[in-house]
């Protein structure tokens, strides 16, 4: 019978399957980071176990990480509580553990692609809803809660219910200055931010063959924010120069055997999906959110949009709701909303090519003068590259700040906070209340928007900055 | 994790949909290493900034069932939403959606979540605005929820439903099948990532 991406990578791990009962399914890496781990760690102890297979679990800080006096012990003594319960779990258990001043310590979806861990038919799994990155190497990869992160620990298996299938499909060549970050957040806006419940959705199609490996990764990284379980593309040529001699992956003979392998992992003719969502690329623009969730997003070059129009009573009051919450009014331009602070980073957008993308709209440019803009790499090795080619002193010169590596602003869960009544343009994943500080509104948005927000203050498309300057 | 067979208490009408666990618990109270003692952190944003929000409404405080707006739990696999909720005092949540990884979280920390159709739930609603002290009562052995003279019936697995009511964990279950695993694991391409230190080429 003809399977889908999806549906071969969960078969080829069912280790146990029996009428009435959930698969079990193997796990072939499982990242472990502070903030969903300790509990996971105490049942461990509590029940005299240990873990079943350490060299396929790595750990890492990235949650409570400051990104300022990387080196000094964290300032913050729960925070530093954390991270210690993992330094001291991570000995205890012999799980490798790559820590703050590491070379591989790094936002954890941000450093398994770059050490190569992250590759195509593999399960993967971490106590985190962004696990789903992994998918853009046609892994199965899904986020876990704790009493399931305990479960891996101690049997490398989770039972799991098979998973329905969705296919987001984006034919055509993506307009100059649009991005995939665009190309999620129009999917998630048209689906919703559940209508993927229970899904796992395959991305595919030109516009999505088209894309980088880090390009892929932004729009599999939000696969959450539409519900869904897990996003996968099938991987292919841009996959395999991506993987090939990296650290983790597979060498010599190894390697052919692998890509041998890898090459089979697409979906087949005639697998049936239960669902569909079909984009035109051509028709995708810049994208802003303008509410509290994911999906109340809209194309940069639209207005506030007004609740009264919604004809479904949640809706509406949802729209109501977010838009008290955000201090906005119906039928303002999205353009002309002004922002306090600009955060380029996070697992969705802190990877080399999104500072890359920014920076060149920021070279020999400065920001605007009330605004700040924090510039957070998702990973030691990003922040070491980005310096290798001059990144960091176009960030400085432009007058944005340059910091280590962690989540930072995403979630505020170090010092990087929004403050109450704070306006940000943020390349993070999440614009829920209160998600980048107390009191903070967030505005989801691409790196290149991010730039061009820098660089006037409001909300900004690249293309608006060419307006503006004439040309 | 408790057991859960039947439960019987007054129900907070939340009518917002898309909760996030951010909102449910926000991350700075993540920080914790215990398993318990998370009330405080509970949907504390709302708590804290709108008087009139339902969990400051006196007739509302005891509540031990939510019902809540479609898709219930969205974001952050965070468990400890869930922990939050059951330290909270909530046994129960009700809505007409859940997002995937709140519900499978719910089913590990003995939290029921019960689907009822968007109806339903608006029926429950008008209920307990009526009358806050309404009773209502949710069974896992009959899969019904009671309250004044509606029973409404709602689906759940079959395994899901014996391993609630028996109060199981599922590393204990999962390690009756180790020989399953065993040979799983040796069948593995031998090319596989392992997380230690690489070897020099």
């Amino acid at each position: 019978m003809p399977k889908t991406l999806a549906e071969k990578v969960y078969d080829a791990h069912v280790v146990r399957s029996a009428a009435g009962e959930p698969d079990l399914l193997y796990i072939d890496l499982h990242l472990v980071h502070e903030v969903t781990s300790p509990q996971a760690f105490d049942g461990l102890r509590a029940a005299g176990r240990r873990v079943r297979r350490p060299e396929l679990t790595m750990a890492t800080e990235d949650h409570n990480v400051p990104t300022l006096d990387v080196l000094k012990p964290i300032a913050d003594p729960v925070s530093r509580a954390q991270v210690e319960a993992l330094r001291h779990n991570a000995a205890e258990f012999g799980i490798r553990l790559a820590p703050m001043g590491d070379r591989d310590q790094g936002i954890v979806h941000v450093i398994g692609p770059q050490l190569g861990l992250t590759q195509p038919g593999t399960t993967i799994v971490c106590g985190d809803s962004h696990t789903s990155t992994h998918g853009a190497f046609g892994a199965l990869a899904f986020g876990i809660g704790t009493s399931e992160v305990e479960h891996v620990l101690a049997t490398q298996t989770l039972p799991q219910y098979r998973p329905k299938q969705m296919a987001v499909t984006v034919e055509g060549e993506l307009p100059e200055g649009v991005s995939s970050k665009d190309v999620i957040l129009a999917v998630i806006a048209r689906i919703g931010t559940n209508g993927a419940a229970g899904h796992v959705i395959e991305y595919r199609g030109s516009a999505i063959e088209a894309l980088s490996m880090e390009a892929r990764m932004t729009i599999c990284n939000m696969s959450i924010e539409a519900g869904a379980r897990a996003g996968v593309i099938a991987p292919d040529e841009t996959t395999f120069a991506y993987l090939q001699g990296r650290p983790h992956a597979p060498q010599g003979t190894d390697w052919d055997a692998a890509v041998e392998y890898w090459r089979t992992l697409r979906t087949d003719e005639g697998a049936v999906f239960d669902s569909e969502v079909v984009l035109d690329a051509a028709e995708l623009a810049p994208f802003v959110t303008w509410g509290t969730n994911p999906g109340q997003g809209l194309p940069l070059t639209e207005r506030v949009p007004d609740p009264a129009e919604l004809a479904d009573d949640n809706e509406r009051r949802a729209a109501e709701q977010a838009l008290a919450y955000m201090g906005l009014t119906p039928g303002t331009p999205l353009r002309e909303i002004e922002v306090d602070t600009v955060f380029l980073g996070s697992c969705t957008n802190g990877r080399i090519e999104d500072l890359r993308t920014a920076a060149e709209l920021l070279r020999g440019k400065r920001i605007d003068p009330d605004t700040r803009m924090l510039v957070v790499p998702g990973s030691i090795g990003v922040k070491l590259q980005a310096e290798a080619e001059g990144l960091d002193r176009v960030f400085t010169e432009a007058g944005a700040e340059w910091r280590g590596a962690g989540c930072s602003m995403c979630l505020g869960m170090n010092p990087d906070q929004l403050k109450p009544g704070e306006r940000s343009a943020s390349t993070s994943n999440r614009n829920f209340q209160g998600r980048q500080g107390k009191g903070g509104r967030t505005h989801l948005v691409s790196p290149s928007v991010a730039a061009a927000t820098a660089l006037t203050g409001r909300l900004t498309a690249p293309a608006d900055l060419a307006e503006t300057a004439g040309v | 994790m408790d057991a859960f067979t039947t439960h019987t208490g007054t129900a907070a009408p939340l009518r917002r949909s898309a909760v996030d666990t951010d909102q449910i618990i926000p991350a700075e109270y993540l920080k914790r290493i215990t398993r318990t003692g998370f009330e405080d952190g509970l949907f504390v944003a709302w708590r804290t900034n709108e008087p009139d929000f339902v969990l400051n409404q006196p007739q509302y405080a005891d509540a031990t069932v939510l019902v809540a707006g479609p898709d219930f739990g969205t974001g952050s696999s965070r468990e400890h939403a869930c922990w939050a909720l059951l330290d909270g005092g909530f046994r129960v949540v009700i809505s007409s959606r859940f997002a995937d990884i709140f519900k499978n979280n719910s089913t590990k920390s003995g939290l029921l979540t019960v689907v009822l159709p968007q109806a339903d739930v608006e029926a429950l609603w008008q209920a307990v605005e009526a009358d806050p002290a309404t009773p209502v009562t949710v069974d896992l052995q009959s899969r019904t929820v009671t309250y004044g003279d509606t029973t409404v019936p709602f689906e759940v697995d079959e395994y899901t439903r014996w391993r609630l009511l028996e109060g199981l964990d599922d590393v204990g279950l999962t390690e009756r099948h180790l020989a399953d695993v065993e040979a799983f694991e040796a069948q593995r391409p031998s090319w596989l990532p392992r997380a230690l230190p690489a070897l020099p080429a």
